[in-house]
Order: structure tokens, then C-alpha cells, then sequence
């Protein structure tokens, strides 16, 4: 079953008298359980589509369905509460809350979606024990390496186990070692929950890990091709 | 519920994270809500001294007169009936305090000088502690019973009149024939009042010693009594409207003293744009900082409608902050004024400027007056307010683009 259709976007930006096309005539069927990689240079569109994805940016033209559900015509509540439900989020940076500790970083997904305090207290303990933040729980951000709260904004966007991960460059913040472990956990996630990854990268390792690889450029798709995940 | 939960703890540690502009705002809030509370209960005892002093020269909740004795107070509109029924009416009534006075203009001399005065012809007994008078803080005597051959004056007409304890003053008015009716009174007892006006304006004699020297029988000008409370005399005033027949008048002190009556509706009225006044000064205060606290967490804000945060939860988020800050304020506002009054709560001497206040019936000790709902109101009032004046940087944050706010740099 397809998870994300994209029927030709198009979405422009006006950078004074200038106008750039962040989407141009796109159109994508990413199935459930994917693992996709984005990958185009700066300004070559992937970040948009992400947000377009995410219900978070709306395309000047064109339709978004998100497991069948068209998105691009949604409110502005009825798209926070499908983010809430279905999509889980990794930015690349600014990822977490800085006054609530890891452990309330991570419930905060859950809590917002209504989860009791004993269960969602329990599953944040064990997804973060999962990205190797055993120990790390009451620390506040400001405390935490940038790997560390790379890894807790995975845990929470992963925690309440969405049928859709977006992540726009979730390594760009690590080394290489910690990259290496966060992409194994994307995967075994993929593989063991069945849940959609669609990854913004332009980091080759990253798109090594990718069952499909969209190259973009200017907006538009340049490259669709399917290959064997390291 | 669990809403709530996190919005209450994003808005608290949220109100921590910039200690120095919370400690700022939070003194502006507290000084407020002191200056609020303690100015209230300044000027709420000055108005209700004013009021009690003003009863207690009237005296009483409510009076019977003559239906014409407003108009003309004279020995002409005495009650037409006698005084022994109508005592004997309300002796049994169990009231809480009466009691009937004769009440006439009339004119003192001594032998340097005379001035116009009101003759009051009372029952010593049954009016202590009913009147402005303290019979304890008389220099001489008191009235010893309603015969007492002697006179009581204010220590500031015997100073006008250059007379003193022991000397001899007459006393001049009309008879209902219109014949002057004079006699000659020892001065026994000069009285102090809250009010110096009323130590120039009154003069006291025994009820039957005037009944005699007035030629009026068995007759007085006015009765009345006390309830409880001034603020609410309607029980009173019902038990003497049935004590009375429709020949008489029964009026209650709002309407025999509009002036007084006036004042706590205008006492209210003016405490509310009182304490709206301060807020309006705290709103701007309390705007900037709200404000600042929003531009300064965009991306945040940003971040958490990106995770599917409603709306409307970045709203309640930042109104919760607000009415934290303003209820931490009020609490340490309130819990000051209320230590601020406690000093003072036995009078405040202002007698360096008594003979100003004396202009406009005060007296010259101030008692603050603490009362509990004015301290509701001033708090209520400031949290009402403060919702709305919240409610601009709260929906300014609540419509960020999620996309936009979350990469503001």
C-alpha cells in the first residue's frame, strides 16, 4: 500500500524579484515500509518536500495524500493532529524542548496525544536505553552533546511508533560512529515496525542505507532508483 | 487534563528561564498589587469613618420624624406622638439601640460671645455609646439623666465662646407659640468629637430639662435606631416601619444623609477605576515581557506545532505563563498590603493636616480598613485583565507557520 503520493508539486519561493522553484512538477508513490533517501544539493528542493510531506509547508499546486488521505487541503488543526498521529519528525537541528529533560522530551509526543503518565514514562525509559541514552534521561538539553540530542529527537519522534518518520538531515550533526548507530536504528525500525523512513540527506554514508535513492535537483527529480541497503 | 499538565509545566519553566526579566516584572506586579490593596484600605476606612462619623451625628440607621421636620427641624414639627407611648412601643420591640431625642435650632451666649447651635435634649442612659459622644472622654461631666440641670459643649465652642467648666451660658429658642423660650445652663461637661465641626455645631442638655424650657409636654422631634450593620439596615428599618403609625416619617440614613449614602456607592465605583488605573500602568509591563518571551522562543514554538501542538495549546501555554506570573505577583502583593495594614490598623494620626479633612466631615485619625472583597476584587480584576492583555502575544504565537518558525534564525 502506497504511504506518501506526491502528484505534481510545484511550489515557488520569492526571494525579492527572484523566484525560486523549490518544487517543480513533482510527483513520488513511496510504499509502506520504505526507506527513502531525498538527496540534492542546497536549495535543490528536498527540504521543502519533506515539509510538504509533513503537512508542514503547502504546495502552490498539486496534491499530497498521506496513507490515502489527501493533506494539502487540511486546516491547520486537522494537519497538527495528523502530524501528531502519524508522522514523526527529525530536524536537523533545533530538534528538542530546552526546558524539558530527555525523558520529557521524548513523552512529549505522547503526552500531547493523551498517553498515561505510567505508560508513556515506561516506553520513553525504553527508547532511550534503545539510542543509548540509558542514564541520560534527566538531563536537560543545554547539558547534552549535539549527537546526545540527536538521539533523544530520534527517540521521540520514533517513541509512539508513527507509520511515517521524516528526517531532514538527522546526521548532519554527528560523527561518523554515531551516525553509522542512529542509521542502524532507523533501519531495524524499518524493518522490525514496517514504518516508512523519508530522509533529506546529502551524506553519501546515509543514502548507502537507503532501499530507494530520489535525487533532486532545481526542484525536480532527476534520478528514482531502487538499491540493496547496506 | 494531561494537556494542561504539560502546558502548566512549559509555562512555568518557561517563566524561570530569564530569571532577571521575571524578578522585574514580578516586582512591577508586586508593588502593584501592594499599592492597589493598601491605598484601598486607606481610603476604604477614610469613607467609612466618614460614613460612621456622619451616622453617628445623625445619629442612627434610621429615624422617625415629623413628616415636615426635614424641611423645617424646628419645635413646630415635633412627633405627634407621645414620647412615653412611642418609648413604651420600642422598649418592647427588643431593638438593638434606640432612643428619642428632642432636636431644635437655638442660639448659645455666653457673656463674651453667642453663635447659632442644634439643641439636643436627650436620655443620657439609653444613648451611650449610640452617638459620636464617648461619655468617658468628657472633660467634667456627662448628662447623669434626662432632668440633668447642666449643659454639655464641644471643647472648640467653649473656646469660641471663651467659657469653661462651671460657668454659666443661656440658651435661646422657640416654643410652638412662637414665644422665645430661654434658660440659663451651667456648663458641667465639655466633649471632644472625631469631627471638630461637631464640637461647634451641638450642644447637650437633659430630654425633660429642653421638654421643660421648650413648653412641648411629653413631645420630641426624633427617634431612632441602630441595627447591626450600616451597610445593610433593612431589617431594621421594617421593625420600626411596624413599631410606627402613618402620621410619621421613617427614613433610614442614606436618605436622611444623601451625601453619605452616595459615598460607598462612589467609594465602589471609584475603587474599581482605582485598581484598573494600575493595571493599565502593569499591562504594559506585562505585554513587553510576554512579548520578548515569544520572539525569544519561536523556533521552540515552532518546533512543538511541528510535533502536532494545536493552536490553541501555544495560546493556553502563554496565558498560563502570564496568569502564573500575575498570581505569584498578587499572592506576594496581597500577603504585603495585608502585613503593610496590620502596624497601622489601630489609626493613623493625621492630625498635621485634620483641620483640611475636618472640611470634608473626616476625622483626624484614619483607620485603614482591610476588606476582604475589595482584596478579591483587586486580584480578580488583575487576572481578568491580565487574560486579555496576554491574549495579543498568545495568539501572535499561536499563528507562527510552524516551517517558518522553526527555521527563524
Amino acid at each position: 500500500m502506497t504511504a506518501v503520493r506526491c502528484v505534481d508539486l510545484c511550489k515557488t519561493y520569492h526571494q525579492g524579484e527572484e523566484k525560486i522553484k523549490a518544487l517543480d512538477h513533482v510527483t513520488i508513490d513511496i510504499v509502506e515500509g520504505g526507506f527513502v533517501c531525498l538527496s540534492a544539493p542546497s536549495g535543490g528542493g528536498k527540504t521543502t518536500l519533506l515539509n510538504t510531506i509533513g503537512g508542514l509547508d503547502k504546495p502552490d499546486s498539486g496534491e499530497v495524500y498521506i496513507a490515502g488521505r489527501r493533506i494539502d487541503n487540511l486546516r491547520k488543526g486537522e494537519l497538527a493532529e495528523l502530524r501528531l498521529r502519524n508522522i514523526g519528525f527529525v530536524f536537523q537541528a533545533f530538534n528538542l524542548i530546552p526546558v524539558l529533560t530527555a525523558r520529557e522530551n521524548v513523552e512529549f509526543v505522547m503526552q500531547v496525544q493523551g498517553v498515561a503518565a505510567a505508560e508513556r514514562g515506561e516506553q520513553a525509559l525504553e527508547i532511550l536505553q534503545e539510542v543509548g541514552l540509558a542514564g541520560l534521561e534527566d538531563r536537560l538539553p543545554a547539558d547534552m552533546s549535539g549527537g546526545q540530542q540527536q538521539r533523544v529527537a530520534v527517540a521521540r519522534a520514533i517513541v509512539s511508533h508513527p507509520a511515517l518518520v521524516l528526517a531532514d538531515e538527522p546526521t548532519a550533526n554527528l560523527d561518523s560512529k554515531t551516525a553509522d548507530g542512529l542509521m542502524e536504528l532507523f533501519c531495524e525500525l524499518n524493518e522490525r515496525h514496517k514504518t516508512t523512513f523519508i530522509i533529506a540527506t546529502h551524506d553519501k554514508r546515509v543514502m548507502s542505507y537507503a532501499k530507494r535513492l530520489i535525487r533532486m535537483l532545481d526542484g525536480r527529480i532527476v534520478d528514482d532508483i531502487e538499491q540493496n541497503a547496506t | 487534563m494531561h494537556m494542561f499538565a504539560i502546558l502548566a509545566r512549559l509555562a512555568w519553566r518557561n517563566l524561570w528561564r530569564n530569571h532577571r526579566r521575571t524578578f522585574i516584572m514580578l516586582a512591577a506586579i508586586v508593588l502593584g498589587s501592594w499599592a492597589m490593596i493598601f491605598m484601598t484600605a486607606l481610603m476604604r476606612g477614610m469613607v467609612t469613618e466618614v460614613i460612621k462619623d456622619g451616622i453617628s451625628a445623625l445619629p442612627g440607621h434610621v429615624q422617625v420624624h415629623h413628616p415636615k421636620y426635614r424641611d423645617d427641624p424646628s419645635v413646630a414639627n415635633l412627633i405627634p406622638i407621645p414620647d412615653s407611648e412611642m418609648s413604651a412601643k420600642f422598649a418592647a420591640a427588643g431593638l438593638k439601640g434606640w432612643a428619642s431625642r428632642v432636636r431644635v435650632p437655638a442660639v448659645i451666649t455666653s457673656e463674651y460671645d453667642s453663635r447659632g447651635v442644634t439643641l439636643l435634649g436627650i436620655d443620657p442612659e439609653r444613648e451611650r455609646g449610640l452617638t459620636f459622644i464617648d461619655y468617658d472622654e468628657i472633660d467634667g461631666r456627662f448628662l447623669e439623666s434626662v432632668d440633668d440641670p447642666g449643659i454639655v459643649i464641644g471643647r472648640k465652642l467653649a473656646r469660641t465662646l471663651e467659657t469653661e467648666i462651671g460657668k454659666r451660658i443661656v440658651i435661646m429658642s422657640q416654643d410652638p407659640d412662637n414665644e422665645i423660650a430661654d434658660r440659663g445652663f451651667r456648663v458641667v461637661g465639655l466633649f471632644t468629637a472625631n469631627v471638630t465641626a461637631f464640637e461647634e455645631a451641638f450642644v447637650f442638655a437633659g430630654k425633660s430639662t429642653t421638654q421643660k424650657m421648650l413648653r412641648i409636654g411629653d413631645r420630641t422631634s426624633e427617634l431612632f435606631a441602630v441595627g447591626d450593620d450600616y451597610r445593610n439596615v433593612d431589617a431594621v428599618y421594617s421593625q420600626v416601619t411596624e413599631l410606627v403609625d402613618a402620621g410619621v416619617e421613617v427614613k433610614s440614613w442614606f436618605e436622611l444623609d444623601a451625601y453619605l449614602g452616595t459615598m460607598l456607592k462612589v467609594m465602589d465605583g471609584f475603587l474599581l477605576v482605582w485598581v484598573i488605573v494600575i493595571f493599565l500602568a502593569l499591562s504594559f509591563g506585562l505585554v513587553n515581557t510576554l512579548v520578548m518571551a515569544v520572539f525569544e522562543r519561536v523556533r521552540e514554538i515552532g518546533l512543538m506545532l511541528a510535533l502536532g501542538m494545536k493552536p490553541r495549546n501555544i495560546l493556553g501555554q502563554i496565558i498560563i505563563e502570564s496568569l502564573m506570573l500575575l498570581t505569584i505577583g498578587l499572592v506576594i502583593g496581597t500577603a504585603l498590603a495585608w502585613l503593610a495594614v496590620q502596624p497601622i490598623k489601630e489609626g493613623i494620626d493625621v492630625s498635621i493636616v485634620a483641620e483640611g479633612m475636618d472640611m470634608w466631615g473626616m476625622s483626624s485619625v484614619l483607620y485603614p480598613e482591610l476588606l476582604l472583597r475589595d482584596v478579591i476584587l483587586a486580584n480578580v480584576v488583575v487576572l481578568v485583565l491580565g487574560f486579555f492583555a496576554s491574549l495579543s502575544p498568545a495568539w501572535r504565537a499561536a499563528h507562527y507557520e510552524p516551517v517558518e518558525a522553526i527555521t527563524k534564525v
